[in-house]
C-alpha cells in the first residue's frame, strides 16, 4: 500500500492523477489496518462512514464545487474531539460507551471543509501524558523505532502522519502534546495561539491551556489545515474574536530581516542531549543563511515553567474531571450502596493511574491551606513567564529552541518516574502558559531518530511562525525523510 | 524531601472521590512526595506583588443576543446515562445523614 506523503500529493492525485477520493480514503484505511499491529495509532476507524463521505466529495469535485484544499482528503482526529452519534473514549475506561449528542466545532468545520476523517487516534488517557502509554487501549509505537514511544499525548495522530496513513491529523496541546510527538515522530506539529481554535467539543483537560492544532509533513500543509479550523466560535467563551488567519498567503519563503531570538536558557548544554542541540543549531544557521538575523534573548523564568505547569494543569484537571461521576454518562460501577459510594467506585474503576495521580495532586493544591502556597504561586510564576516572552519579543520576531531535550525514549522507560516524565516537557510548557503559538518541525536526526526544532511567535502571529517554518523547509529536506515501514 | 503524611494522602484521595487500597496509597504517597519536592523549586521565585494569571488573554465575558434557541432533545440529553427514568437521571438513594466532605 502506497503511503500518503503530503496534502499536496493527495491534492495532485485527486485533481490531476485521476484518483477518486473514495480510492484515496480506501488506501488510507487499508494502510491503517496493515500498520495497526505494528503501530497501534488508532483506537477506531470510520470505514463505512468515511467511504460514504468520500463519494460525496467525489460528486462535489465532479460538479466543480470542491469546498477547500482539504475536500476529499483523508485525515485523522485524536479521540478527544466529539462527533455526533459516534463514540469518543479519550482512551479512558470511564468513557468506554460514550456517544456524543453533538459535534465539536473543529469537527463540524472539518466536515464543512470536505476533509474525510478516517479514524480516531490513540492518546494518553484524557491527554495526560508524554508517551501515549497511558491509554486504556495500550501504547502507540514510534514509526521510526517500534521499541520507542511516539511521544504524547497526541501520539496516535503523530504516528499516523509519520507512517503515511494520512497526510493531516489533528490533536490537542496542553503542555506540548502536539509539538513533542511531532518532534519524536519527525513531522510538523502546530499549536496555535490559545483561543484560535474553539475548544467546544474538545474533552477538557486543563481549560486555560488546552488548544487544538494540527500535524502534517510540511508547514504549507499545516497552514492549509489550520485555516479551516481557526476562527471565533460563540460556543467557547475563550474563543478569540478574530477571523481565521490567512496563512497560505503568508508563506512567501522570505525571512530576510526577520530576527530569530535564541533564548540562552534553552541552549544550556546541561539541559539537552548534545546531538539535539547540534541539529537545532544547524537549523538556526540555515535560517541565518536565508537572511534572518540571530539574537540571543533571555527567558529567565524557564527553570520554573514545568513546576508551574503541573500545578496549574492538575488543578484544572481535578476540577474538570469531577464531572465523571457515573450519573449522566460514561462508566458506572455496579453494587454501589449510596451516591457517594457510586462516585468512589465509578471513578476508581474508570480512571487509570496517571489520571488519578493528577486528580489527586490537583485536589491537593486547591485544597484549603495549600491554595496560596501552590496554586496561586504557580499563577504568579505564570505571569512572570508571560513577561519574559513580552520582553524577548520586543527584541525578536520569532524564538527558536529545541522542541524536546531528547529524541524518542524507550517504551516503559519512565513509567515509574513521573517527575522524570514531566521534565521532558521543559521546552514546550511555556508556550501554553503564555498562550503563544508554536510549531515543531523536523531538523535532522540524532541516533537515527528525528529531532525537532521549535519556533514560537507572539500571540496571534501564526503567519510569521509558519512563514519561518516554511522558509526553513524550502531550503532543507529533513521533512521529506520517512521511516522504513512494511 | 518534603514528604506528605499518609493520613493527608488518604484525606485528599477521599476529597477527590477516589478510593485506593494500601498498595495504591503507598504509590500515591511516594509520587506526591516526589512531585511536591520538585515543585518546591518555585519557592526560589520572588512573586511579591505579582498578579496571578488565570487566563493569558483578557477577554470580557461575551454576551449573545437574548434569542431563544431550541434546547437539546431531553431524550438525547439522557441517552448516555447508565440509568434513567423518563428524562431524569437515576442515582442510588441518598440516605439521610450521610457524611459530607
Amino acid at each position: 500500500m502506497e503511503a500518503l506523503l503530503s496534502l499536496a500529493a493527495a491534492r495532485t492525485a485527486l485533481d490531476e492523477g485521476g484518483l477518486t477520493s473514495a480510492e484515496l480514503v480506501r488506501a488510507s484505511l487499508e494502510r491503517a489496518q496493515a500498520l495497526e499491529p505494528a503501530l497501534h495509532a488508532f483506537v477506531r476507524m470510520r470505514g463505512e462512514a468515511a467511504l460514504r463521505e468520500a463519494q460525496e466529495a467525489d460528486a462535489r469535485r465532479n460538479r466543480g464545487e470542491p469546498r477547500s484544499l482539504l475536500d476529499g482528503v483523508p485525515v485523522a482526529v485524536k479521540d478527544n474531539l466529539v462527533r455526533s452519534g459516534e463514540t469518543t473514549t479519550c482512551a479512558s475506561r470511564i468513557l468506554d460507551d460514550f456517544v456524543s449528542p453533538y459535534d465539536a466545532t473543529a469537527i463540524s468545520r472539518l466536515a464543512a471543509s470536505g476533509a474525510i476523517v478516517v479514524g480516531a487516534t490513540n492518546l494518553d488517557e484524557f491527554a495526560m501524558g508524554s508517551s501515549t502509554e497511558n491509554s486504556v487501549f495500550g501504547p502507540t509505537r514510534n514509526p521510526w523505532d517500534r521499541s520507542r514511544t511516539p511521544g504524547g499525548s497526541s501520539g496516535g495522530s503523530a504516528a499516523a502522519v509519520a507512517a503515511g496513513i494520512v497526510p493531516i491529523a489533528f490533536g490537542s496541546d496542553t503542555g506540548g502534546s502536539i509539538r513533542q510527538p511531532a518532534s519524536f515522530c519527525g513531522v510538523v506539529g502546530v499549536k496555535p495561539t490559545y483561543g484560535r481554535v474553539s475548544r467546544w467539543g474538545l474533552v477538557a483537560y486543563a481549560s486555560s491551556l488546552d488548544q487544538i492544532g494540527v500535524f502534517a509533513h510540511s508547514a504549507t500543509d499545516a497552514a492549509a489545515a489550520l485555516e479551516r479550523i481557526c476562527g471565533h466560535d460563540p460556543r467557547d467563551s475563550t474563543s478569540l474574536p478574530e477571523p481565521a488567519p490567512q496563512l497560505m498567503s503568508a508563506l512567501t519563503g522570505d525571512v530576510s530581516g526577520l530576527v530569530i531570538g535564541l533564548p540562552r536558557e534553552y541552549f544550556d548544554a546541561a539541559g539537552a542531549e548534545p546531538g539535539v542541540l547540534e541539529a537545532v543549531r544547524a537549523a538556526v544557521a540555515e535560517l541565518e543563511a536565508a537572511g534572518a538575523k540571530l539574537r540571543e534573548v533571555s527567558l529567565p523564568h524557564t527553570p520554573f515553567a514545568v513546576a508551574a505547569y503541573y500545578l496549574i494543569a492538575t488543578a484544572e484537571a481535578s476540577s474538570n474531571l469531577a464531572r465523571y461521576d457515573g450519573v449522566r454518562y460514561g462508566h458506572r460501577a455496579a453494587g454501589a450502596t449510596s451516591l457517594k459510594d457510586l462516585y468512589l467506585r465509578t471513578r476508581s474503576e474508570g480512571f487509570g493511574a496517571e489520571v488519578k495521580r493528577r486528580i489527586v495532586l490537583g485536589t491537593y493544591v486547591l485544597s484549603a491551606g495549600y491554595y496560596d502556597a501552590y496554586y496561586r504561586k504557580a499563577q504568579q510564576v505564570r505571569t512572570l513567564l508571560r513577561r519574559d516572552f513580552e520582553q524577548a519579543f520586543a527584541a525578536c520576531d520569532v524564538i527558536a529552541t529545541p522542541t524536546c531535550p531528547e529524541v524518542a525514549f524507550a517504551l516503559g522507560a519512565r513509567a515509574d518516574d513521573p517527575v522524570r516524565m514531566y521534565l521532558g516537557d521543559v521546552y514546550t510548557v511555556s508556550a501554553n502558559l503564555a498562550g503563544l503559538p508554536g510549531v515543531s518541525l523536523p531538523c535532522g536526526r540524532h541516533e537515527g531518530l528525528p529531532v525537532g526544532l521549535q519556533l514560537l511567535a507572539p500571540i496571534l502571529d501564526e503567519a510569521t511562525l509558519l512563514r519561518v517554518a516554511d522558509a526553513y523547509q524550502r531550503r532543507t529536506t529533513h521533512h521529506l525523510a520517512r521511516p522504513e515501514l512494511a | 524531601m518534603s514528604g506528605i503524611a499518609r493520613d493527608e494522602v488518604r484525606r485528599i484521595v477521599a476529597l477527590a472521590r477516589l478510593s485506593m487500597d494500601d498498595a495504591e496509597l503507598d504509590r500515591m504517597q511516594r509520587d506526591l512526595a516526589a512531585i511536591l519536592d520538585y515543585v518546591e523549586t518555585l519557592d526560589a521565585v520572588d512573586t511579591s506583588g505579582v498578579e496571578p494569571t488565570s487566563h493569558v488573554i483578557p477577554l470580557a465575558t461575551p454576551q449573545r443576543d437574548d434569542v431563544p434557541e431550541p434546547p437539546m432533545d431531553p431524550d438525547l440529553a439522557v441517552a448516555n446515562a447508565p440509568e434513567v427514568s423518563g428524562s431524569a437521571f437515576v442515582v442510588p438513594k441518598v440516605i439521610s445523614g450521610e457524611e459530607e466532605g
